[in-house]
């Protein structure tokens, strides 16, 4: 036993070194089994569908008769309108559903909702919802239906970092070796886990920066036994900020949960905000030119200072529209068509439909 | 219990013959009349006298049939988890002839009629001996005690809010210093709910990378270093229930060390495998999640730790600091585990691959065959107390209790062919080496290889 069963990798589909057998990928779950080249084809098609968004007309035929669900069991604005708005200019059909007023009202189960779902044809089902791995149940479970996390529980965002990436390579041209600094509640941030994956991945230099009960110190624990070469291997944790901010290429301040003062995780906020407020005294020791990233929704004056927040460094706004773009190239992707530029490159002639 | 008619004398063969109590290893024949260890004697190959049931054993382990101090068998009230009925043949399956049931069902074991009902059902519906753990505290609130002196009075084999703490110290002071003089454990669930609150697995590695709230060793240990000191203060009995950190069993070697006598069991899943597990089954080097990741069947309380728990535990088993191997069978239906992790409902169902799961230390050369023998038999029995001794040996005059196992033979996990109506195990698909061949509550084969007898 003891995982030396050899039986075991069989069951599971994997191949003997434990990676999942190499196929067309059909659900987006985090980044942390992505490839380089995966996110770099991902970034390079996010960049023609930033085009398609640029057009007075924005709509392609690409995910004509195709049907998109997005179950949302948190309250979202903008992830929920961003897919919604990705698989409607690419002419999917999105079908918008949430725990309040639906079926879950009567007690209905994650899973049951998810095969009843999958019985009515859907091909992707988008998914967020407050309890950590929630998508890999419905993954493991459904057989005909893509699954993408739009955020669950603590554990991962992937869309949301992959919006991050591309928003950083956007204004850099590179990933590699750039210093990220990650500030504020690692420890209960999705978006945070999601982009150390993928910055770490791309060769970027992250630096993890809070208040020690808010990291995420275990996630690194032991981490000599993934090898040097692992993406965590180089992850950095620095509770100084002012010393973790020198030369930073870019600053992602995360939201700080008021709830997080009572539940003792911090004394109060006014000592979170003078030790860990991203504001101009701090952001001057970051390198000229550095960005100020934030997930949303932002508790502005808490965790980022309003002049950051709505300053000239600040690409909060770029983070949303790229967003969009993002999430167009991965619905294209689980689609299953390969890019082909007629179908990009044709505006919709018939414009009744989606208008 | 099975039935009552009278049976043939029944000679088991050849087999290697375990019985600890008497410090007995050796290849012998076992006789067994009346219902009843009538001799063991060394092997022979003659010709047995007319009418005489022969079961040849060469190959195959006997030794006194397994007594599981642990176990959630779920009736009354929570039937569609488990019965008396289908828990006994599951034990049964696994080698076990004796189970204590945990008292946390619905009613919970907290009066001398629910102590009665379980114990008449165990006479109507069960294979093998099933004996009730009674309440520590009324309705395992943790705010009164309940009737201790009328449960053991009715019967009770210990006591227990397992599935709760008894949290007040005071409480469980109050509880050992008024139990003392009934000859009767008291098993702890150790856990500080504040240290643990809403966790989900064992804080970790694992539990970061996988946005899990985590289970902080120290929240067992703190209630464990209490528990220790409480038994020292009232000479009551405490029994550490399921040791899940290398930490508690240095809590339990200290106290030991100091002359406290304090009693420890650990779970054939706490021994074997890791927090790895919820990560997916096989240890994936690179530590990414798969659609296979958040098995709810890992979920345990307490929950699977790392390695080097393991490594301690398993040494303390093998030292003796750990008295037995207990299951803590706990057996859900499915939609308590088709959810997400955190909605899951805690427990592994155990009873049908302890047996197999626990021999893997032995494979491994991690302890002896005999020891593990021990910690299944006499180990669980000094627990119960003085009067469970007969039902773990194999001396001529006790009850014939037996279970014959083949200790190499490779069978392959499917749940869907346990007897027990819990199929939540994160053993599925996995091959296991160790099988129970048949099994013996007083004289009767209640158990044989692949059907009820």
């Amino acid at each position: 036993m003891k995982s030396r069963s050899p039986a075991a990798g069989e069951l599971l589909g994997l191949q003997p070194n434990g990676s999942p057998i190499a196929g067309p990928r059909r659900h987006v779950l985090d980044l942390d089994d992505f490839t380089t080249s995966e996110i770099r084809n991902v970034l390079e098609s996010a960049k023609g569908m930033s085009e398609v968004l640029g057009r007075d007309i924005k709509k392609v035929p690409a995910l004509r008769g195709r049907v998109i669900v997005t179950l949302f069991y948190e309250a979202s604005t903008r992830t929920r309108i961003s897919f919604e708005e990705a698989g409607k200019v690419l002419s999917a059909d999105v079908i918008n559903m949430s725990s309040s007023g639906s079926s879950t009202e009567k007690g209905e189960s994650l899973l049951n909702t998810g095969l009843t779902i999958q019985a009515m044809g859907v091909d992707v089902i988008v998914i967020r919802h407050p309890h950590s791995g929630a998508p890999y149940l419905l993954a493991r479970c459904l057989d005909r239906v893509g699954i993408i996390n739009a955020g669950d529980g603590i554990h991962a965002h992937p869309t949301q970092a992959l919006l991050d990436l591309y928003t950083v390579n956007e204004k850099f041209g590179t990933l590699e070796g750039l210093k990220l600094v990650i500030v504020g509640d690692v420890m209960h941030s999705r978006v945070a886990r999601s982009n150390i994956w993928g910055f770490a991945r791309m060769g970027a230099r992250v630096v993890l920066c809070g208040p020690s009960t808010l990291l995420p110190l275990d996630m690194l624990q032991g981490r000599e036994k993934l090898g040097h070469d692992h993406p965590l291997a180089s992850v950095e944790v620095d509770t100084d900020l002012d010393r973790a901010i020198e030369g930073a290429d870019i600053v992602m301040a995360l939201r700080l949960q008021s709830e997080r003062q009572n539940a003792g995780f911090l004394p109060s906020l006014r000592e979170y905000i003078r030790r860990w407020q991203v504001n101009d005294a701090r952001l001057g020791r970051a390198r000229d030119g550095a960005l100020v990233m934030h997930p949303g929704p932002m508790n502005e004056g808490i965790e980022i200072s309003s002049s950051i927040a709505h300053g000239d460094r600040a690409v909060i706004e770029q983070q949303v529209t790229n967003g969009v773009a993002v999430r167009m190239a991965l619905l294209y992707h689980l689609s299953g068509v390969q890019p082909s530029a007629p179908e990009l490159g044709d505006t919709v002639k018939d414009h009744s439909d989606g208008r | 219990m099975a039935g009552s008619a009278k049976a043939s004398p029944l000679l088991i063969r050849g087999a290697r013959v375990i019985d600890p109590a008497r410090g007995m290893d050796r290849v012998a024949d076992v006789l067994v009349r009346d219902g009843q260890i009538a001799s063991v004697t060394p092997h022979t190959t003659e010709a047995t006298p007319d009418g005489v049931q022969v079961i040849e054993a060469a190959g195959m382990v006997v030794c006194p049939g397994f007594i599981d101090i642990h176990c959630h068998l779920r009736e009354p009230g929570l039937e569609y988890k488990e019965t008396i009925y289908t828990g006994s043949r599951a034990a049964t399956k696994g080698g076990f002839t004796t189970v204590c049931a945990m008292p946390n069902t619905e009613p919970p074991i907290d009066n001398a009629a629910m102590v009665g009902l379980v114990r008449q059902r165990a006479t109507t519906d069960a294979l093998s001996r099933v004996f009730p753990i009674g309440c520590v505290t009324k309705g395992r609130r943790g705010k009164e005690l309940a009737e201790m002196g009328e449960l053991a009075d009715a019967g009770v084999v210990a006591f227990s809010d397992d599935g709760d703490p008894v949290e007040d110290p005071n409480l469980m002071r109050l509880a050992l210093t008024y139990s003392a003089d009934l000859g009767l454990a008291i098993s702890n669930h150790c856990q500080d709910m504040s240290l643990s609150y809403g966790g989900v697995m064992a804080e970790g590695r694992v539990a970061s990378m996988l946005g899990l709230p985590g289970i902080p060793a120290a929240a067992e240990e703190s209630m464990m270093a209490r528990d220790i000191a409480l038994a020292g203060l009232t000479g009551g009995r405490v029994h550490l229930a399921h040791l899940s950190t290398a930490g508690s069993v240095s809590l339990v070697r200290q106290a030991r060390e100091r002359g406290i006598a304090v009693t420890a069991e650990v779970c054939p899943h706490h021994l074997t495998i890791t927090d790895d597990w919820v990560l997916g089954r096989q240890t994936l080097a690179d530590g990414v999640a798969t659609p296979f990741s958040y098995d709810t069947c890992t979920k345990v309380y307490p929950p699977l730790r790392s390695e080097e728990d393991v490594e301690a535990l398993a040494q303390g088993l093998n030292d003796g600091v750990i008295d037995c191997i207990a299951t803590d069978h706990a057996p859900h239906e499915r939609v308590s585990k088709e959810v997400t992790y955190q909605d899951a409902a805690f427990g592994i169902s155990v009873l049908e691959t302890a047996l197999a799961s626990s021999l893997t230390l032995v494979h491994e050369s991690r302890i002896s065959l005999p020891a593990l023998v021990e910690r299944l038999t006499s180990g669980p029995a000094r627990v119960l107390g003085p009067r469970f001794q007969p039902l773990a040996t194999l001396s001529p005059g006790t009850p014939a209790d037996i279970v014959i196992f083949d200790p190499v033979r490779e069978w392959v996990v499917d749940s869907g062919g346990f007897e027990s109506m819990g199929k939540n195990t994160p053993l599925q698909g996995v091959t296991l080496k160790g099988r129970v061949v048949a099994t013996l509550v007083d004289g009767h084969i209640v158990y044989e290889d692949g059907e009820n007898g």
